[in-house]
């Protein structure tokens, strides 16, 4: 019983700590363009001659 | 590395936002070369693409206007037309609500069935009441959250003394919330909560899906009037001109339109001859010449030199606002069309009401006490209002749609699949549609010495027929020859010099029906004919639609000739010379003889005729009118995306009713159960899950239906 006071707890708050990423990440627009995130993996960065 | 493109900008000024549509970006390297090419733009403090919706939303300071991006992004090599206010903005928000809701219902269910499961097995006493008291914590805001879809929906119907699938689930979802919070309060038995929230979970994973398949549809009728030229140059009578928007030009003006650009309002040429790319109104390829005295309308694009037009009509009385008009009517029968779950529901939602009502009753009668019937009512409600119901049609529309994608036809949205499934004739345009729609010159005949000079020749004009024979030529791997003193002269043809000697592309001298041009070097001339081929699958498109019964005939604004020539040659009737009002008159025509018509097509002049066929496709080269009026658009050069499209839509209407037929038998063995006062939560846990599981199981099917 005394376990249920720290578990319960505990996977309440994961899941609100996993419902709250999901609202940031909407938020933020994480998902507006996902065909796009696919695509811009495939461009080469500008050569700007920095860090080579 | 692939941060929106910088510049800073040294003084802290007011910044704008405005946005462009670009239907050419295709790749990463569109992406690259729009960004990095905009960045590098005065003014323009950050610009960045949206691959998905093909959009870019530029950053930029007061001073760049939005025409001088467009121009722009036009150098960069891509076509922009500015958006106003973000179109999607209302279907992203109801589909935004729609996640957050189901997030937030599934942190409910997960939590909550974790001490359900503890409950079931065994948990009593104290235990029993501290979960049980934890579980209406969650679930009460989780509910009151995720459950406004419905709530809200439902409560539309009822003011309007209709009944929607809503209903049962809103006071199923309810009435369990209400009867768990009196057990709880009371230290019973049993407590719902765990079913009313999976209830919403998987009702609220079937709209989402919904949601998304529509999200990319737009109104149709706002890309159309961008299309006609938005100012025009008009002289007055002392011979000044001045720049007029085209809705304050009026009858009596004269406007002086230069090459290149579009016409702003429909009228007569006063003086000059120039030839005229009337596409958009009439879906034919080939310009046409106009002299003094034809009549020009809005949209025309002037393809060859300045003309004098005195203007005839403007604003909303010209040709193409009467197209847009027809379009916006003949859309609003399709709003109508009721979708097959509703038709359901209908049913469905008083038999289900009462039953439950039915149940309540008997036990009363029998003497079981109001507390009881209550809950056995209540049980009837959670377990006729399967999730599978909800499922059912989005989760195969969805599946369905996700195939016909990676074979080229974008569905937009679940409707239109069930609208495609019943087309019973299908109506084809010529020019665009069951051809490609751009001119193919003959090159084979041409000498190599021949080829340079001609693709010389042809890359310096603008006129249609010298951009498609350039194309053709620069495939073949032609390089240019030295041709010098280019001059183009409009309605005749480019002419220049090599080495001396005079060369020409130039109008044949023998007046033919056939589009060619004449390739004249010294005193040697050879001629050039252009085709519009067929697609070179139509003929097997046509035959597979009639493997389903659907005969296929053309409704063409083009000529007679052509029209029959393509006709014969497919084996299909046809119907020539038709006006986008006459087009319209067939398809009402064929309806109201109790058929239910597909419309293929391209032009705005079909735009009318898409919007109020039953259901319509058009090829990704249409304009983007017709784009938006049609419920599909497949793309690439085949024309068997059509025919797979009806195909598909048929066999996932089948899944479809698969689908409600398994519900229906859930229901039979479910219902008794619940009747008899047996339905535990336990049980209705277990038989919402296993019947979603399968409905969607069985709609994964579909994923191999389009190969």
């Amino acid at each position: 019983m005394t376990g249920l006071t720290f578990l319960i707890p505990i996977a309440l708050g994961l899941g609100l700590l996993g419902l709250g990423a999901f609202f940031w990440a909407m938020r933020r627009g994480q998902f507006e363009d996902l065909d796009g995130a696919a695509q811009r993996i495939l461009i080469d960065d500008e050569d700007d001659g920095e860090g080579q | 590395m692939n941060a929106p493109a910088t510049i800073d900008a040294a003084p802290p000024e007011k910044l704008l936002d405005s946005r462009f549509t670009v239907p050419g970006i295709r790749c990463a390297g569109c992406i690259a070369r729009i960004e990095r090419g905009l960045a590098k733009v005065d003014g323009v403090a950050a610009a960045r693409v949206n691959f998905s919706s093909k959009r870019v939303a530029v950053r930029h300071d007061t001073q760049v206007s939005d025409a001088e991006l467009v121009e722009a992004i036009a150098r960069i090599g891509f076509e922009a037309q500015p958006v106003a206010d973000n179109p999607l903005a209302r279907d992203d928000r109801e589909s935004k609500a729609l996640l957050r809701a189901l997030a937030v219902a599934g942190f409910g269910m997960m939590n909550i069935m974790l001490l359900s499961v503890s409950v079931w097995s065994g948990a009593g006493g104290v235990t029993r009441d501290l979960f049980h008291w934890l579980s209406a914590l969650i679930a009460l805001p989780v509910i009151a959250y995720a459950g406004r879809p419905f709530f809200a929906s439902a409560a539309m119907a009822l003011r309007h003394r209709r009944a929607n699938m809503d209903v049962p689930i809103s006071i199923g979802v309810l009435l369990a919330t209400g009867l768990s919070v009196y057990e709880t309060v009371t230290g019973g038995e049993h407590a719902y909560f765990d079913g009313a929230v999976m209830l919403l979970f998987f009702l609220l994973a079937g709209r989402a899906l919904d949601a998304m398949m529509r999200n990319r549809t737009r109104a149709g009728i706002g890309a159309l009037l961008s299309r006609m030229g938005k100012s025009a140059t008009v002289l007055d009578e002392t011979g000044t001109s001045s720049t007029l928007a085209a809705e304050d030009l009026e009858p009596g003006m004269l406007m002086l339109v230069a090459a290149g650009e579009a016409l702003a309002a429909d009228g007569v040429i006063e003086k000059g001859r120039t030839t005229l790319d009337n596409s958009m109104l009439t879906g034919e390829s080939a310009p046409q010449p106009a002299g003094e005295g034809d009549a020009v309308h809005a949209g025309a694009i002037n393809l060859g030199s300045p003309v004098r037009v005195c203007v005839t009509a403007a604003a909303s009385d010209t040709a193409l606002a009467e197209i847009a008009r027809l379009m916006d009517e003949a859309g609003q029968s399709r709003s109508q069309y009721v979708r097959i779950a509703d038709r359901a529901s209908r049913l469905y939602a008083p038999a289900v009401h009462s039953l439950a009502l039915l149940a309540f009753a008997g036990w009363m009668i029998a003497g079981a006490g109001w507390y009881q019937s209550l809950v056995i009512a209540i049980a009837v409600l959670i377990i006729t209002c399967p999730c599978a119901m909800g499922l059912a049609v989005p989760a195969a529309q969805v599946v369905a749609s996700g195939a016909l994608a990676k074979r080229g036809l974008l569905v937009k949205d679940g409707s239109a699949l069930e609208r495609l499934a019943e087309v019973d004739v299908a109506l084809f345009d010529k020019t665009g549609t069951l051809t490609r729609g751009e001119p193919i010159p003959a090159i084979d005949h041409l000498a190599p010495e021949q080829a340079v000079v001609a693709l010389a020749l042809a890359r310096s004009s603008r006129h249609p027929l010298s951009k498609a024979l350039a194309n053709a030529l620069d495939q073949r791997g032609v390089k240019a020859a030295d041709v010098t003193e280019l001059r183009e002269v409009a309605g005749t043809g480019v002419s220049g010099l090599l080495d001396g000697i005079p060369v020409a592309l130039e109008r044949p001298t023998i007046a033919s029906d056939a589009l060619s041009t004449a390739l004249r070097i010294g005193g040697q001339t050879v001629g050039i004919g252009f085709s519009d081929p067929l697609r070179s699958d139509a003929g097997e498109a046509l035959a597979a639609l009639q493997a389903h019964d659907i005969s296929s005939r053309i409704i063409s604004g083009d000529r007679a000739a052509p029209v029959e020539s393509v006709a014969t040659k497919l084996g299909i009737a046809a119907h020539a010379e038709l006006l986008p009002e006459d087009k319209l008159a067939l398809l009402e025509e064929l309806k109201a003889a109790g058929h239910r018509p597909l419309m293929v097509g391209d032009g705005i002049n079909d735009g009318p005729a898409l919007a109020a066929a039953h259901a319509s496709i058009a090829p990704g080269s249409a304009s983007d009118a017709s784009q938006q009026a049609a419920d599909a658009v497949f793309l690439g050069s085949a024309l068997m995306p059509v025919a797979l499209a009806v195909r598909v839509a048929r066999e996932t209407m089948q899944i479809v009713r698969q689908n409600f037929v398994f519900a229906i038998i859930y229901n039979v063995f479910a219902v008794p159960l619940a009747l008899a006062g047996m339905v535990t939560p336990l049980i209705a846990a277990v038989a919402m899950s296993l019947s979603s599981l399968v409905v969607v199981g069985n709609s994964l099917r579909l994923g191999k239906a389009a190969q």
